[in-house]
This record gives C-alpha cells, sequence and structure tokens, in this order.
C-alpha cells in the first residue's frame, strides 16, 4: 500500500532538493572558475590553452553526442574549418583583428556544419556516423589539395595579433585569459542549451525518437540546430587552437582527430557537462606524459587500449562514474 | 591513336581495369561488413585493420616461415578469423545488448591498437612482396594490356562474391544466418546454437577481409595503415548501397570502383573524392541507398 502523500509537500521537497543541488553545483564551479585564474602562474600557460581548446572541442562534440545521441564522426572537419579559415585570414590580412578572425573561423566552421547536418541527419544510427566520417573524409581531400591550406606542410607562423586592436596577444598571459573567457562562456552557453526546452527536446530524442515524432515535433530540424551549434563551437575551438600555437595542419582534419574527441567525451562521461572537459584534461595529459617518456611511440595503441577499456568497464566515463558512486552512496 | 572526349583509350581502359580491381577489393570489404552487420547488427571498425593484417601476415608468413602466396591464401584469412573470432568472444560478446554505437566504437579502438603495434615494429612505409612467378606478364587483348595477376583477382574475389552470395541466400547454414537476424532468440529456442553461429559469422567476414587483404598484397603497398583509408571509402560504398541486400552489397562495391576509374581518366584531382561525393548524391535523391529497404 502506498501511503497518501501530499503533492504540495513533494512538490517542495523536489525543489528544495534542486535548490541544494544548484548550491553544489555553484560552489564546485566557483571552486574551479578559482583553480583556472590562477593555473598559469603553476603551469605552462600553452599546455593549459591547449586543454582549454580540446575542452571546448570535446564539449561542442558532447552536445550532439552525449545530448542527442548523434554520433558524429567527422567533427574533425570543423575543427580544421575553424582552424584554416581564422590562420588564412589572420595571415594574409594585416589590418585584421583577432577576434574577428576566430569569427570568420567560427562562421565556416557553421556552415559547414550545416551543410554536414542537412545530408547527414537522412540517415540514423550507425548510418549516420558513417556519412559523417565520409564527408569529414571528402573535407579532409578538399583541403589536402588546396593551396591555401599548405597541404601537407600546413599553415605555420599565423600573427596572433591583437585583440580588438588594443590588447597584444603575443603576452601569453593576456592570450590565456581571452581563451578562458571564451570557454567559459561556451560553456554556460552549452550548460543553458541543455537545459533550456530546447535541450529537453534533445533528450527525448536521444531517448526514444519515434515517440518525440509521435508528440509533434520536429525532430529532424531539432537535431540540424543541435547539429549546427556543436559543428560552431568545435569550429571556434579550432580557430583558437590556430591562434595559440600559430599553425593549422592537416592532423586537425584526419579521422583520427575526430576519433580522439569522441575518446574524450566518452571517458570523461558522455551526456554530463563537466565529463569531455575532464575527458580533455586527461587524454590531453596522458598523451604529453607519454610522448616525454620511453612509451612515446606507443601512444597510439595505448588510446585504443583505453577505448577498449572504456567501453567494456566504464560507459559512464569518469564524471558519470563519480556521479553514480556519490548517488548510491551519498543519497 | 584513337581517342575518347580527349583521351587516348589505351589510358580509359587502362584506368577501367583498375576501377574494376579496386572494386572488387570494395565489394569483398563491404560484403564482409555486410554479413558482419547482418547478424551482429555491428558496424566493424576494426574491418579494414582486419584486411591489413591479411595483407601483414601474407608478407611475413613468406619473408619468415618461407610460405608462399597459394598456402597464404588459405592460411592467412584463417589465422586472422581466428584473431576475430577471439574478439568476438572476448570483447564484443560482453556488450551485447548494448547500444550499436559502443561496438563501433570498441571495434575502433582494436583498429587503434592493431594499428598503432604493428606501425611501432614495421614502420609505415610499407613492405616489399613480389609477384608469384605464375602471375608474371599478361596477355594482350589487342585494344589493351591485360596483366595476369589483376584478371585474377577480378575473378577470384568475384567467385568469392558469389560463393558467399550463395551461400548465405541459397544454402541451409544461410537460412539460419537469415534466421539469426529476424529473432535470435526463437532460433535459439529452436535448438541452434546462436553464439556460436555469431562467433562463426564474425570469424567469416573478417575471413572476407584477410582474404582481400591477402590479393592486395602483391600490388598494394602492404604498411599497417593501408586499412583506414580503404575502410572509410567501403562505408561510403556500403551507405550507397545500403547494406539490405548481399547482392547489393557487390554490385555497389564494383560500379564505384569504376566510378572512381573513370573520375581518374577524366578529372584526376576529383578521385579520390568521387566517391563520396557520390554518396552525398545518393542521400539526397534516395536516402536509403541504391538497394537498401531500411530507413
Amino acid at each position: 500500500m502506498t501511503q497518501p502523500v501530499n503533492q504540495a509537500e513533494i512538490h517542495q521537497a523536489i525543489l528544495e532538493q534542486q535548490k541544494a543541488d544548484d548550491r553544489k553545483r555553484l560552489m564546485a564551479n566557483g571552486v574551479l572558475l578559482l583553480l583556472l585564474l590562477v593555473a598559469p602562474f603553476l603551469m605552462y600557460p600553452v599546455f593549459l590553452m591547449k586543454i582549454l581548446c580540446f575542452a571546448l572541442f570535446a564539449v561542442a562534440f558532447n552536445l550532439l553526442f552525449g545530448f542527442t545521441g548523434l554520433l558524429s564522426f567527422g567533427h574533425a572537419a570543423f575543427l580544421a574549418a575553424g582552424g584554416y579559415t581564422t590562420g588564412y585570414l589572420l595571415s594574409n590580412m594585416p589590418g585584421l583583428t583577432t577576434e574577428v578572425g576566430i569569427l570568420a573561423g567560427t562562421l565556416v566552421a557553421t556552415l559547414l556544419g550545416l551543410a554536414f547536418a542537412l545530408i547527414s541527419i537522412r540517415r540514423q544510427g550507425i548510418y549516420f556516423a558513417m556519412v559523417t566520417l565520409a564527408l569529414a573524409q571528402l573535407v579532409f581531400f578538399f583541403f589536402v589539395q588546396s593551396e591555401f591550406t599548405g597541404g601537407e606542410d600546413g599553415m605555420h607562423g599565423i600573427p596572433r595579433g591583437e585583440l580588438f586592436g588594443l590588447i597584444s596577444l603575443d603576452n601569453n598571459l593576456n592570450m590565456y585569459y581571452f581563451v578562458l573567457t571564451v570557454f567559459i562562456a561556451c560553456y554556460f552557453l552549452v550548460q543553458r542549451v541543455v537545459g533550456s526546452p530546447f535541450g529537453q527536446v534533445l533528450k527525448a530524442i536521444k531517448q526514444n525518437e519515434p515517440r518525440a515524432v509521435s508528440l509533434g515535433y520536429k525532430v529532424d530540424r531539432y537535431k540540424v540546430l543541435a547539429f549546427v551549434i556543436s559543428a560552431a563551437l568545435a569550429g571556434l575551438a579550432g580557430s583558437m587552437k590556430s591562434v595559440v600555437f600559430q599553425l593549422a595542419s592537416l592532423n586537425d582534419a584526419h579521422w583520427h582527430m575526430s576519433g580522439e574527441v569522441i575518446l574524450m567525451t566518452l571517458v570523461g562521461g558522455m551526456g554530463t557537462l563537466l565529463g569531455p572537459v575532464v575527458g580533455a584534461t586527461f587524454v590531453v595529459n596522458v598523451e604529453y606524459q607519454l610522448s616525454q617518456g620511453p612509451l612515446r611511440d606507443w601512444v597510439d595503441p595505448i588510446l585504443g587500449g583505453v577505448f577498449v577499456l572504456t567501453v567494456l568497464a566504464f560507459r559512464s566515463g569518469i564524471v558519470g562514474e563519480i556521479q553514480k558512486f556519490m548517488k548510491k552512496n551519498l543519497g | 591513336m584513337s581517342m575518347i572526349f580527349g583521351v587516348p583509350l589505351a589510358v580509359l581502359w587502362g584506368q577501367l581495369l583498375i576501377g574494376i580491381i579496386n572494386g572488387a577489393f570494395y565489394a569483398l570489404l563491404s560484403l564482409g561488413l555486410a554479413v558482419i552487420f547482418g547478424l551482429l547488427k555491428i558496424i566493424n571498425f576494426a574491418h579494414g585493420a582486419m584486411y591489413m593484417l591479411g595483407a601483414m601476415c601474407t608478407v611475413l608468413l613468406f619473408d619468415y616461415l618461407g610460405i608462399n602466396y597459394w598456402v597464404a591464401l588459405f592460411l592467412a584469412p584463417v589465422l586472422v578469423g581466428l584473431v576475430g573470432v577471439v574478439i568476438e568472444y572476448f570483447l564484443l560478446r560482453r556488450i551485447a545488448g548494448q547500444d550499436h554505437i559502443y561496438s563501433l566504437l570498441l571495434t575502433f579502438g582494436v583498429a587503434l591498437m592493431l594499428q598503432g603495434v604493428l606501425t611501432n615494429f614495421f614502420g609505415v612505409s610499407g613492405l616489399r612482396y613480389s609477384m608469384p612467378d605464375t602471375f608474371q606478364g599478361g596477355m594482350n587483348l589487342g585494344f589493351m594490356f591485360l596483366p595476369y595477376y589483376r584478371a585474377w583477382v577480378i575473378v577470384v574475389a568475384l567467385l568469392v562474391c558469389f560463393g558467399t552470395w550463395f551461400m548465405i541466400e541459397k544454402t541451409k547454414l544461410g537460412s539460419y544466418l537469415r534466421a539469426g537476424t529476424e529473432d535470435a532468440q526463437l532460433m535459439q529456442g529452436f535448438g541452434i546454437n546462436v553464439p556460436l553461429l555469431v562467433s562463426l559469422t564474425y570469424g567469416f567476414g573478417v575471413m572476407l577481409a584477410a582474404f582481400a587483404g591477402v590479393l592486395a598484397a602483391p600490388i598494394y603497398s602492404v604498411t599497417p595503415v593501408m586499412g583506414s583509408h580503404i575502410l572509410i571509402v567501403v562505408f561510403a560504398v556500403v551507405v550507397i548501397g545500403g547494406m539490405g541486400s548481399i547482392g547489393g552489397a557487390i554490385i555497389t562495391g564494383v560500379l564505384m570502383g569504376v566510378v572512381e576509374g573513370l573520375t581518374k581518366t577524366f578529372y584526376p584531382p576529383a578521385s579520390s573524392a568521387v566517391i563520396f561525393l557520390v554518396m552525398v548524391v545518393v542521400l539526397l535523391i534516395r536516402p536509403t541507398g541504391l538497394f537498401g529497404k531500411e530507413a
């Protein structure tokens, strides 16, 4: 027998639980922010920026994979499109300020994302993954053969320039705080998107697409919009990366990169907000540590092994497993 | 010399031949993918790596054990098939019932591992494998020169494709496979060992890839990364053809090879991209693929 309960009381309890959760999240975010603000004084800023760029890339990817359930195997195309566009503009148009170059790169990636989305949503599930992979390979060939990308050599010596024509980004600290600001803005944007009614529909599509259709949602439009936002943010990550490292290369467009961002998201925890950030930090660090040691030739097989292990043993990823653990033991 | 659209006829025939050969490889590989997809409902991302293993195996068997091409033609697919059965038994089986995306990711991880480990041992520059003596030379057909080995590849690849089609569509074993695709649980209820069938199917699909690898060893450069590019092309072929029918996979494979060969003749810069462009067009006009039935 269930006990008779007061609806209002339940509602009240849920609200309070939510408030408590919000407080916890706010505190966690505050601590993280503080860490990120002092980090460049403790670690090499360029390395931190590398982590932030990949974290943004993974956050963008996760919006599509973790929250909408669409596995894109072609996100490298957007990273590279952003990077090449920004690199080309900043190298060849001396008057251009950095933020305009980055915006232009993001715009190109957005349009490319729209094209990808319109083609690939015509198939579902694993076919979707194959179509995005093939489209990304098409883009890869375009970059290989184009003059402006420098082909196999890539683009070098991209000037970092000045932000708004005022702040020199050649200074690593300035560059770091700029990248951090963009990253945080994007992170909150994704948080808003996921929490919005739009985000709820995305989750509904992930859980049961036919039901979402039968409820009257124009599922394809939601998918396209999610894809485009994801591609835009991935492009933004690529644009910033090319400014930070002052180079753009074919590595960014290779299918290998698409695999890497999947790994980051999976290891960190797909479908969680913080997961991709943790995953990107983990993967970038592992790659760096391995490349310094005697195992430097074994990066690929080790990452492959991490892939297999994650899929077999902990599909929820680092953040997901921690959440599960907390729920189980701390109520 | 006779010309067609500004291209010497001999060149056209030559490219067409190369196209048919590439097409034969696409057909073998997409056939293996389709067989595995049929029963296991997974996309085998390690398929390119298995093709590579087949070719590497052929070269290494010869270099270290002196085993010749004809023996390798049987031995290499069997060895690689066993690797496949091990992968299915120890890895894929553990995530059966999960979302299909996970099996794709798992096989992707396996492919990265195989490719990475072998790259460390053999580099990426390519191993040499000499053509078996039987196939030296070729015959003059009047309009073009046909090397014996290429003729052999086309004939044997198409025979294997046809044999597989026959086995799946016309034999008892094939009917089990098709029934397993429909309802594995019911099959189990009839007393058929479905897990064994699944292992063998995966092993067989992998064998087809390895067989293609052996055929490729004498004519393509054998490297640990040879499988990754061709796999992406084969994915596009699979999207174009749809995996609903075995025959469709074969026809689409050969067709796409020919399209690629023709593009190489008339507009070389687009040759590596043309199959992907065809895929885009097919998706826009007929989203289920040329032979596809599923949504």
